[in-house]
């Protein structure tokens, strides 16, 4: 699905990302720890195409393409979600035309007819039912006025919209209580199949008791250090990152 | 709205402005110049009464005595008075018995601007008087509207048919001493619309004039006149387009509205004169004067969308005189390249309980200027008078600015007056969070934008709404920087 080589990249001439490398194939849940500062939502912006990023060295394939060429829009168009940790409001602008101007742009990329607004409606109420949010937030402005929790679902709602190959969740956990991270959670393990992949990003192993991951990577210093299966993110739970970047700085 | 994002941009594929086309077309004109005479030209080509001929010379008596304002905060050569022809109609001034008797280059020139006086209009219900320059050429539905005695014409017919209506309510809400501009006006301007609604009536369709300057050197000065009486309702809507110039000409308007106990009066505005071009040349000035009045329980309701013009000075207000009466303004200007807007609103408050909202939406892109201008007035006897403003200024670059003069002058102590401002930078986390959604730049600003103004767009009738949604999006075309 998504192949990551030797990625550097900075901003503001500060290097964040040092040669990191991953690989994800489909079908598969990824998470990426570390502590604060290690980079870990850069890896996100940069995969989305966030343009203040300096991309210095490395290569990204996504799904036989050049992952650095595309345009951020082409990216998305590709298959390529990202779920913000700080969703956007965009005042005046009703979610429903928000989704049905993307989708449709999507579509038109991929050659395919525009929805009717049947179908569309249709999918709104099928999808909206994933992560249980109101049909009412549906027409409201996109995120103007929800509550963090109603922002985070409104990005997996999003998600189930716009079936991505890849969605990468940046620290989607974040002010979530632990209903709302059920729901959360709900709705991501609803869209696994074996055609897509996730990539979660988060701080805590919490998330991972819902969303179980396939391989868990532990990102410090710009590089992806140690990689396992579940049990590293316990491990990590239970002693920190300290012995981590111990055994990195020892090198 | 059954107008989809699609649509919009196959709208957009014409982004250019697609109004600067010349109508060739002949024309009867006056000599370049203001003076005595040229007054008394335009009085005699238009057959006037002795009275109205008194009241312009008056206006230019009281004209010549004043100066052009400055304290707008736009900057522009002043025009040279005596170079401006102030008188220009297409050459067939007859106006037209029936459609076929139309000048087939006049039909292409409505075509091409969208307006369609045939079968189209019949479907949509939109009653259309057409200026070019300086005369109406055509006016449709005037028999049907007859039928319900609502009077819709242009302001020359007025002066011929119903000389009593315009001379009483002629120059009573904008003084001939109002300022600069109205005091041109009143003495050099040529055509307009004229309307006046029955008590009672409640007019079936919407009212549209749609101005058009054509002729090189021209100024445009045009009156409105929108009479409801006691009870009525009429939805009025205005639209203005003018050629690509490299020349600045000059539009100085005077729109005149008279709500009687409980009438309704809805005016809306989509200003797209030409803007100039992206180095700053050319362009129309817009110092247009526009007022209106409300008696006993009456409401005036006006919608601006202001994306032309290289300098707009405009403050479409309400004198609130009568108890209980009600006035809006809702605004979008959006100046892109050069372009420099001073804009507001006056909302005077006489009467009890009168109560006034102020939606004002500034939008600048490229080098230009926007300024929000209002003055809230409550007098004396104004017992619990309501005023809430909101303006906000959205920054599309780094070399634009947005102002906000809004003045408040308070003297009755129930009042309530509310005040909120923002100023934000079009996200460029808004931008990237649609273009991360598979929406491309062109139409992200667009929605961005598009919402932003929605509580203005919302009142302004649905083709309109439509028109406006578009010209937003022409404007503000490859300007995020």
């Amino acid at each position: 699905m998504i192949t990551i080589n030797n990625l550097h990249a900075s901003i503001d001439g500060k290097e964040i990302l040092k040669g990191l490398n991953l690989e994800v194939k489909a079908g598969e849940v990824h998470a990426i720890m570390g502590p604060n500062g290690a980079g870990k939502s850069t890896l996100a912006s940069v995969l989305a195409g966030r343009e203040e990023y300096e991309i210095t060295d490395g290569s990204v394939d996504f799904d036989g393409k050049d992952l650095l060429e595309l345009s951020t829009e082409d990216r998305a168009r590709e298959g390529l979600f990202l779920a913000f940790q700080y969703p956007v409001e965009i005042p005046g602008v009703s979610n429903v035309n928000f989704l049905r101007t993307a989708l449709n742009e999507i579509r038109e990329y991929k050659g395919e007819e525009s929805i009717s607004a049947k179908d569309f409606m249709a999918m709104v109420r099928e999808k909206s039912a994933i992560v249980e949010l109101d049909a009412k937030l549906a027409s409201r402005s996109v995120n103007e006025g929800f509550s963090g929790g109603e922002k985070k679902r409104n990005e997996i709602f999003q998600m189930a919209m716009l079936e991505p190959k890849l969605a990468i969740l940046d620290e989607t956990d974040s002010g979530l209580d632990i209903d709302a991270l059920r729901i959360v959670a709900n709705g991501v393990n609803t869209l696994k199949s074996k055609d897509n992949a996730t990539i979660v990003i988060t701080h805590y192993q919490r998330l991972l008791d819902y969303i179980v991951p396939d391989f868990v990577h532990v990102l410090y210093n710009g590089r992806i250090v140690k990689s396992g299966t579940k049990e590293l993110a316990l491990e990590l739970e239970e002693k920190g990152y300290d012995w981590i970047k111990a055994e990195v700085d020892a090198h | 709205m059954g107008y989809t994002e699609n649509e919009l941009a196959k709208d957009l594929e014409n982004q250019e402005y697609k109004f600067g086309f010349v109508t060739n077309i002949a024309s009867d004109k006056a000599p370049k110049g203001l003076n005595e005479d040229i007054i008394r030209f335009i009085s005699s080509k238009k057959n006037e009464p002795e009275w109205l001929l008194e009241h312009r010379l008056k206006a230019f008596s009281i004209w010549k005595e004043m100066t052009e304002p400055e304290w707008a905060h736009v900057h522009y050569e002043k025009p040279n008075f005596q170079d401006i022809t102030y008188y220009s109609a297409p050459k067939q001034t007859k106006k037209y018995e029936s459609w076929d008797d139309v000048d087939p280059e006049l039909k292409e020139t409505m075509a091409k601007l969208g307006i369609s006086m045939e079968e189209q209009q019949r479907l949509t219900g939109v009653a259309v008087d057409f200026v070019m320059d300086s005369v109406s050429v055509a006016t449709s539905f005037k028999s049907k509207l007859k039928e319900l005695g609502i009077i819709f014409c242009s302001f020359s017919e007025a002066v011929q048919e119903y000389p009593d209506l315009v001379k009483k309510h002629m120059g009573t809400v904008v003084p001939v001493t109002d300022n600069f501009y109205a005091a041109l006006n009143s003495a050099v301007f040529t055509d307009g619309s004229f309307c006046y609604i029955p008590k009672g009536v409640r007019c079936p369709m919407e009212l549209s004039t749609y101005f058009r300057i054509n002729e090189g050197g021209t100024g445009q000065f045009e009156r409105t006149l929108v009479v409801a009486d006691e009870g009525s309702y009429v939805s009025y809507l205005e639209g203005c387009t003018a050629p690509q110039r490299d020349e600045n000409q000059l539009h100085a308007a005077v729109v005149e509205l008279i709500a009687l106990d409980n009438a309704e009066i809805k005016y809306s505005t989509v200003q797209n004169w030409y803007p100039g071009d992206k180095e700053g040349k050319g362009g129309v000035f817009n110092f247009v004067t526009k007022r209106g009045i409300c008696e006993k329980n009456a409401k005036i309701s006006w919608t601006q969308v202001e994306t032309g013009s290289a300098v707009t000075w405009k403050y479409p207000s309400c004198i609130l005189k009568g108890d209980h009466s009600i006035g809006e303004f809702y605004s979008v200007a959006v100046t892109n390249n050069f372009q420099q807007a001073d804009t507001g609103t006056k909302m005077i408050h006489l009467g009890k309980h009168t109560k006034s909202t102020i939606i004002s939406k500034g939008i600048s892109a490229g080098k230009s200027q926007n300024s929000y201008r209002g003055l809230v007035q409550i007098h004396k006897n104004a017992e619990h008078a309501r005023n809430f403003s909101q303006c906000d200024s959205l920054l599309m670059t780094d070399e634009c600015g947005a102002h906000t003069f809004p003045y408040i002058e308070c003297k009755n102590s129930t009042a309530k007056i509310e005040h909120e401002a923002t100023t934000s930078k079009i996200g460029e986390d808004q931008i990237f969070y649609c273009l991360q959604r598979g929406i491309s730049e062109e139409k992200a600003i667009s929605l961005i934008v598009n919402g932003y103004c929605k509580e203005v767009l919302n009142q302004l009738p649905m083709e309109f709404a439509v028109e406006a949604q578009k010209l937003l999006a022409i404007s503000l075309e490859g300007s995020v920087g």
